[in-house]
């Protein structure tokens, strides 16, 4: 097993059941200033911190957390990549909720972070499990297709490519890009922009 | 000698016919490589990108389809370098010097081609129908108004674009989202896709391209559509497009990146044989009345969250279970009361500009409002064009003198309150009307500044009046 393949992920949770998060909100633009993703974690849902005193990301009881529970359209607004460095450098190593938006969804995955799907009220469950008992372990299993915690198993959903490309650890694309190059070229040469739309 | 491929026969619909051209092949993950037309680059979602080349030794691979310009953290007023802002000077600097590295064409503050990356892009004549663009930045779907497939990418993609001129993507289905009739006076593009994102949602586009079609897509001018598709991404499609047509082909005669003589013939040719044709085939359709709909204000913190500017602020009854959280949650940050009209809301400022709506059309809706009139005592009101050249026009119109006249700040080309990276920002609870694109909370840089979005038209008349007013009451000033 490579040190990239990502086919379980045990840990504590976090529970922030809320419907379209934006990405504004996990990591406010003006920490968007800075030229490495270094530092963001701890400005990671920062406004949100600040306005409410009993945000799970205040609370002691939920640090060290890997696992993130969220809800519906997670993610959703700019593409800022820095979202999910953010929650990364926080500690957050994978991502449940009902639903995601896509570019967020493609960055989580392109970092290597599986952002798996499960039904609202397994969701629901979850969370009030991690609400009574914050140190209760959660493994998200990418090869099973499922989260467990306690004696509680929920079908978990993760679109095939992406699930492929975790478990195979081949989930920066950036080599397997790179390796077509030849293709890249050919296919290239067929398209009418960059041929001078078919003149001589 | 190529020939140009013509599509327009048959069941396929533009988005297949552009992907299918651009596809590379598939990957193991079963993920389609998509070779990408024209690449456009800025300073804030692209420095990690090329320290992630350095790392690999990695170089650019198509420096000449690459463009990069400078919008969300530059001043809108005093631009002299170094900027008061050390952060804003360092990601600036970091632009210069990754640009001059690897050799890529950069549109620096002294250029006077500068401005919002997908304002510049339609204007330079890069934005062509029938290509594939990426931007790291989400309202790259504003391209797709030519007949592009144009998308937002997060950093790593960035990387992965400049190094093979290629993303790895899953296709996504494609729905025909049909809107008929006319729109009313007083009613523009920012409305309908403000309408749109009301009826479907803004998670209703998962999944999808959009393709907007029908007399009122047909009636727009190209601005007007660049309006409607820069909002797809807060529909939560991953792209939208407009087929192209005459209107497009006029558009992009004699710009600068646009080719000319014979090779635009064959150009406007190969450009008009991708529209989707009446066979074409679509994954889901939806067809809305454009007569109905009305001047749309948001009320919430996401930009589904709209009212027709007749109607009042919605109750958490009126929602569906699921969704009745959300809207408690939006009516107690925004400070707003159930049933009262959305008009008569006060305002404390009023912002015109963003790549949603800060083209010459805008700013001409919004200066014919302005004109002979005053901003309300007590309201800060800004005019940020979208481009040096939108700017450069909108003052030999006499634009800038309108709006100074009138109240407004005139200020340089930038993104400017649209997401407070820069500094132009909401104070505490400040109740801002918007032309921007998002009502997000925070979204105009004061944690609890509250965001309005509306056409440019209606942010004049609520500057002008000091509350939501329906620009349609507004009769122009004579003279």
């Amino acid at each position: 097993m490579s040190d990239s393949q990502v086919i379980s992920i045990c840990g504590t949770a976090i529970p922030l059941l809320l419907d379209d998060i934006d990405t504004d909100r996990i990591i406010p633009a003006r920490f968007l200033r800075c030229v490495t993703f270094d530092g963001l974690g701890e400005h990671v849902f920062e406004d949100d911190r600040q306005q409410d005193t009993g945000h799970p990301f205040n609370q002691d009881r939920f640090a060290g957390a890997a696992v993130l529970v969220a809800g519906r359209n997670f993610g959703c607004g700019s593409s800022r990549e820095h979202a999910p460095q953010a929650l990364i450098r926080w500690g957050v190593r994978a991502i449940v909720a009902e639903s995601y938006a896509e570019i967020f969804f493609g960055n989580c995955t392109a970092l290597g972070v599986p952002a798996v799907t499960l039904e609202r009220d397994r969701l629901e469950e979850l969370t009030a499990s991690v609400e009574a008992d914050p140190s209760i372990e959660i493994t998200v299993d990418l090869e099973a297709g499922s989260v467990g915690w306690g004696e509680q198993t929920a079908t978990a959903e993760l679109p095939g490519s992406a699930r492929t490309a975790l478990i195979s650890g081949e989930w920066d694309f950036l080599s397997q890009l790179l390796a077509n190059r030849e293709a890249i070229r050919e296919t290239a040469s067929t398209i009418p922009y960059l041929s001078g739309f078919g003149g001589a | 000698m190529n020939q140009p491929t013509a599509f327009s026969s048959g069941s396929r619909n533009l988005f297949d016919s552009v992907w299918n051209q651009h596809t590379v092949g598939q990957l193991p993950s079963g993920q389609t490589q998509l070779f990408i037309g024209q690449h456009l680059v800025h300073e804030v979602t692209s420095p990690q990108a090329f320290e992630m080349l350095r790392d690999r030794g990695l170089g650019v691979m198509c420096p000449e389809r690459t463009l990069a310009t400078v919008d969300h953290i530059i001043p809108t007023d005093d631009q002299a370098r170094p900027f008061a802002d050390g952060l804003a000077e360092e990601m600036m600097s970091a632009i210069e010097r990754n640009c001059i590295e690897f050799g890529i064409e950069l549109l620096g503050l002294d250029d006077p081609r500068q401005g919002i990356v997908h304002v510049v892009g339609p204007e330079l004549g890069l934005t062509q129908p029938g290509i594939t663009l990426v931007c790291g930045d989400s309202h790259t779907s504003t391209h797709g108004a030519f007949g592009a497939i144009a998308l937002g990418i997060g950093t790593s993609q960035v990387a992965q674009v400049l190094a093979t001129q290629t993303l790895a993507m899953n296709r996504p289905q494609v729905r025909r989202i049909e809107v008929t009739g006319s729109l009313a006076d007083g009613v523009f593009a920012k409305d309908v896709i403000l309408a749109i994102i009301r009826q479907l949602g803004v998670q209703g586009g998962v999944g999808f391209a959009y393709e907007y079609t029908g007399n009122v897509f047909d009636e727009m001018n190209m601005e007007e559509r660049m309006t409607v598709c820069n909002m797809s991404i807060e529909g939560g499609a991953r792209c939208g497009y407009v087929n192209p047509d005459a209107k497009t082909v006029e558009f992009l005669r004699g710009l600068p990146a646009v080719p000319e003589g014979e090779e635009f013939q064959r150009a406007a040719e190969w450009w008009l044989s991708l529209a989707s044709g009446p066979q074409a085939t679509f994954d889901d359709d939806v067809t809305i009345d454009g007569t109905a709909i009305e001047p749309t204000v948001t009320w919430g913190i996401n930009p589904g969250q709209s009212v027709g500017v007749g109607e009042s602020i919605p109750a958490v009854g009126d929602y569906v279970v699921e969704e009745q959280a959300g809207v408690a949650e939006a009516l107690e940050f925004m400070g707003l009361e159930s049933g009262r009209p959305i008009c008569g809301q006060a305002i404390d400022v009023a912002f015109i500009g963003s790549c949603t709506n800060s083209r010459l059309s805008d700013l001409r809706e919004a200066a014919a409002v302005a004109s002979g009139r005053r901003v309300a005592e007590g309201v800060r009101a800004l005019v940020v064009p979208g481009s040096q050249q939108v700017a450069e026009q909108a003052e030999a119109e006499g634009l800038d003198r309108i709006f100074s006249e009138a109240g407004f700040q005139w200020r340089a080309a930038g993104c400017s309150m649209c997401l407070a990276m820069n500094p132009d920002k909401l104070q505490g609870r400040e109740m801002c009307a918007s032309s921007s694109n998002r009502n997000f909370k925070g979204r105009q840089g004061s944690p609890t500044g509250r965001t309005l979005l509306m056409s440019p038209a209606m942010v004049a008349a609520a500057a002008i009046q000091g509350h939501v007013t329906d620009v349609r009451d507004l009769v122009p000033v004579a003279g």
